[in-house]
């Protein structure tokens, strides 16, 4: 058996994840936002409470699910699903599900530090053997992208806008963990309310 | 297709109209045999997105996305993926969203397979404990019925339900042809 292919990312080039998602919500105009379980929802909650965000504070597997239905249902709206390599590993199959429904007005952004932030930073499976993009792009979402720098993280929050095809970024974050802002918790809150500010309610 | 007379709708048609009538657009299901006449309709429906799932929880979550959209979902899956759905139950309780699950039984009526057996007898005993209100059909004749009753009080009342089509109603599973 061969050891972790890549350790952690000590030689390998990462963003910081508060810089990685103030890119990726940068001018989210109509931009409808679904987040995982844990430190996406701080990240993302870290640049604004905005009411078009859906906070997962549980359903661990579940964020690119929420994504998918909410794609289909709202085919005007570019939705973008930001969750971590914990989430996305307790899901496997959501992408194989994406992958056939393929609708194009759905993006998935994988902040990956090949650890479980939340409970302690224990790596989990993309630390070593497992490479999220080349399971993106076997269950056939093609634009699957490995991104670590600003640039190609700000090209791929413009082709979010676009809504042309089914998008998978992996981008690489650094394993650390920046102050928590946490947003509200109360489920139906926030059902509520992103309902009520897409107008769907 | 062959121009043979349409035989006349049975239940599992009536069960149709009723996914039509409650405006259902989403219908996640794992493949399955007793619900096989259903997954055909939705999926030959223009108006309904049928979406295959690899297991059933993903189901649970596409609901919860659907109705973040202004959609109405329903899912469709055997008694065994129940157990599967578990913890994603708390994302319909916790932000009480609306959802409806028709789940065909295994491991009760002239079950061949003792495996089937562990999970259809605590099928409605874990719905419950996870606050899913379970209507059970025995009879063909209240199937479409209790369908569309299901359906009626998770939409208009933000709740999660199910509705267990017994597998007498479906016809034990014919292991030797």
């Amino acid at each position: 058996m061969s050891g972790p292919r890549d350790s952690g990312g000590c030689n390998q080039p990462r963003l910081d994840r508060r810089a990685a998602i103030r890119v990726v919500l940068a001018g989210r105009s109509d931009l409808l936002v679904v987040t995982g379980l844990g430190s996406t929802t701080y990240d993302a909650a870290s640049v604004a409470d905005d009411e078009c965000n859906f906070y997962l504070w549980g359903a661990m597997g579940g964020a690119a699910m929420v994504g998918l239905g909410l794609a289909i249902a709202r085919p005007d709206r570019p939705v973008l699903v930001v969750t971590g390599d914990g989430d996305t590993l307790m899901g496997l199959g959501a992408l194989a599900t994406i992958g056939v429904q393929a609708p194009p007005n759905l993006a998935i952004a994988v902040f990956d530090n090949g650890r479980y932030a939340e409970t302690g930073m224990q790596p989990s499976h993309t630390d070593s053997a497992v490479d999220l993009v080349g399971v993106a792009r076997s269950c056939g979402i093609d634009a699957a992208l490995d991104i670590a720098d600003e640039a190609a993280l700000a090209d791929f929050t413009r082709r979010v806008q676009r809504k042309e095809k089914t998008l998978f970024a992996r981008v690489a974050i650094h394993a650390d963990e920046p102050p928590r802002v946490l947003p509200p918790r109360d489920g139906v809150l926030l059902k509520n309310r992103f309902r009520r500010a897409s107008g769907v309610e | 297709m062959t121009d043979k007379p349409q035989s006349p709708p049975d239940w599992r048609d009536r069960i149709f109209a009723a996914l039509k009538s409650a405006d259902i657009r989403q219908v996640g299901y794992v493949p399955d045999a007793g619900h096989a006449r259903l997954i055909e309709l939705c999926c030959a429906d223009l108006e309904i997105r049928a979406v295959s799932l690899t297991t059933e929880e993903e189901g649970v979550a596409l609901a919860a996305g659907a109705w973040l959209g202004g959609q109405r979902c329903a899912l469709l899956m055997q008694s065994s993926g129940v157990g599967n759905c578990i913890n994603m139950l708390s994302l319909a309780k916790a932000c009480r969203f609306p959802l409806t699950m028709l789940v065909t039984m295994r491991g009760e009526w002239a079950e061949f397979n003792p495996w089937q057996v562990a999970m259809g007898s605590k099928t409605q005993a874990a719905l419950e404990l996870m606050d899913v209100m379970v209507y059970r059909v025995e009879e063909e004749r209240d199937a479409a019925e209790t369908v569309a009753a299901a359906l009626d009080i998770a939409f208009n009342g933000s709740l999660a339900t199910a509705v267990l089509l017994s597998q007498r109603l479906i016809g034990a599973k014919r292991w030797v042809k």
